[in-house]
């Protein structure tokens, strides 16, 4: 049933690709205004490369949240789906899943041009990989209590952002701190290893969250 | 629901009577609004008290720091204020629990009265920490780690509160902030302690701490009065805020229009 819904999810997407590349345009606008606002020095760029880099992704993530149910909610799809399998929690970790692999996924790759880009080493590339890798999918599972909550309102862009961006700066702390410590030659370790855990914190909690959030909306 | 009570009182078994009944009590608005008229004002007036005598002693009585001199003293402002900010937070989840657990009315309008209260707490430590880092640090703000966490606290208790006013149908209002509250609570450890680590890393040994020496009996006993009187002031403040919540939810029923008439 969790397999059905992502296919269901990816073919959706597959039909109207504008949701998927709005996100990743908005990502690679975001991230060619630093470079215009601070300095075009590839020192400085280098520097601040991975807070660039991190926060980009973070306000990509959040752009792409904020239809993460609200369409199905709207048309009675979710209530179908509640109605059909009896449990809201597959439908939200469903969700997560798909939204991660439309959002999150592309990201990384893009992350690769991007980091070309910032003029970020090539030694610092595995570092960079890793932590987006671990940590994106925390921004989606997080992000998705914040829709849920927020599912039932017909303006709910800067309120999803109020009540999540919060909650992100674990992962922006050591996301960030995980690429730039492999930049000045530290090891970078730790800071995956927490963020693997947080990931797993989330992954154990979050789709509880989401589920009651969507339930207390259904009713 | 009292009458209930008292008729099946003898047949309830002892244990029961005893350990119980008085949480359930707490379930009935009209008990808690009862409650909370008594206990507001004495527990306001002993907060008045208390603070009156706390900041006597902080001011006049406790010796100056030997290396702050007297600018210490906003001390006995500024950490009880950041220590309510924080239990605040924790009594908002807790009764927000409670509300989802056991599908409380009250819980929830305890819940939604905290919010701004704690809101208010974090505003003026961060306010009393910002005037208090002049004189000491030489700078209003620094990236501190009790500062940041202290500051992305004061985002929780601003989204709890914009969710609430976002969300018109009360029912929904009050479990959504409470399911966003539950989530902060798991967070906020997560937050502090990233926030402190993030903090080490980057500029450690340069952010000056009062550690020193364990604090003097004449500068801690000022300052446990105080924070006695802050929690005291915060019960009054929420048992009045309670209150308006309560009428405001009941509005139709006979106990409020009873109250309203005497």
């Amino acid at each position: 049933m969790l397999i059905t819904i992502i296919q269901r999810d990816l073919k959706c997407v597959s039909q109207n690709l504008s949701g998927t590349i709005q996100p990743l345009g908005f990502f690679i606008i975001i991230v060619s205004l630093f470079p215009l606002s601070v300095t075009p020095e590839s020192e400085i760029l280098q520097r601040i490369a991975p807070g660039v880099i991190w926060i980009s992704a973070l306000l990509a993530t959040l752009l792409a949240l904020d239809t993460l149910f609200k369409e199905d909610f709207n048309d009675g799809t979710i209530d179908q789906m509640f109605i059909a399998i009896d449990s809201l929690y597959v439908v939200a970790l469903a969700r997560i899943i798909s939204h991660w692999l439309i959002s999150g996924l592309p990201l990384i790759i893009m992350c690769l041009i991007i980091a070309m880009m910032l003029h970020v080493p090539v030694h610092t590339i595995d570092a960079l990989i890793v932590s987006l890798l671990l940590g994106t999918p925390t921004l989606s599972m997080v992000g998705s209590i914040g829709a849920a909550l927020t599912v039932g309102l017909r303006y709910s862009g800067v309120l999803l952002t109020m009540i999540t961006l919060p909650l992100y700066i674990p992962v922006l702390i050591f996301g960030t701190s995980c690429i730039s410590s492999d930049l000045i030659g530290l090891n970078w370790h730790g800071q995956a290893y927490l963020l693997g855990a947080i990931l797993v914190l989330s992954i154990t909690l979050a789709p509880f969250a989401t589920a009651a959030a969507l339930r207390i909306n259904l009713n | 629901m009292t009458s209930q009570y008292t008729k099946s009182k003898d047949r309830l078994p002892r244990r029961t009577r005893n350990s119980w009944v008085w949480f359930h009590r707490f379930g009935s608005p009209s008990y808690f609004y009862r409650m909370a008229s008594r206990w507001g004002p004495r527990t306001g007036w002993c907060a008045f008290i208390l603070m009156i005598i706390g900041l006597y002693m902080g001011l006049f009585i406790a010796p100056p720091d030997y290396q702050m001199g007297d600018s210490y003293r906003i001390i006995y402002i500024h950490v009880p204020t950041a220590w309510m900010s924080l239990s605040v937070y924790v009594l908002m989840a807790i009764s927000a629990a409670i509300g989802l657990i056991w599908r409380m009315k009250v819980a929830f309008c305890v819940s939604r009265s905290c919010a701004p209260i704690g809101a208010a707490f974090t505003f003026c430590a961060l306010i009393t920490g910002s005037l208090w880092g002049k004189p000491t640090w030489g700078t209003y703000w620094i990236w501190d780690a009790r500062l940041t966490s202290e500051l992305v606290l004061f985002f929780l208790f601003m989204g709890y509160m914009a969710l609430d006013r976002a969300i018109l149908d009360r029912k929904t209002a009050s479990q959504a902030t409470a399911v966003l509250s539950l989530v902060g609570l798991v967070n906020i450890p997560i937050i502090h302690y990233s926030v402190e680590w993030w903090n080490t890393l980057h500029q450690g040994s340069t952010v000056i701490r009062m550690d020193g020496p364990s604090i003097d009996t004449r500068m801690l006993v000022p300052l446990l009065i105080t924070t006695v009187s802050m929690n005291l002031y915060f019960v009054s403040v929420l048992f009045y805020r309670v209150r308006c919540e309560l009428l405001d939810l009941e509005r139709r029923t006979q106990w409020v229009k009873e109250v309203i008439h005497d």
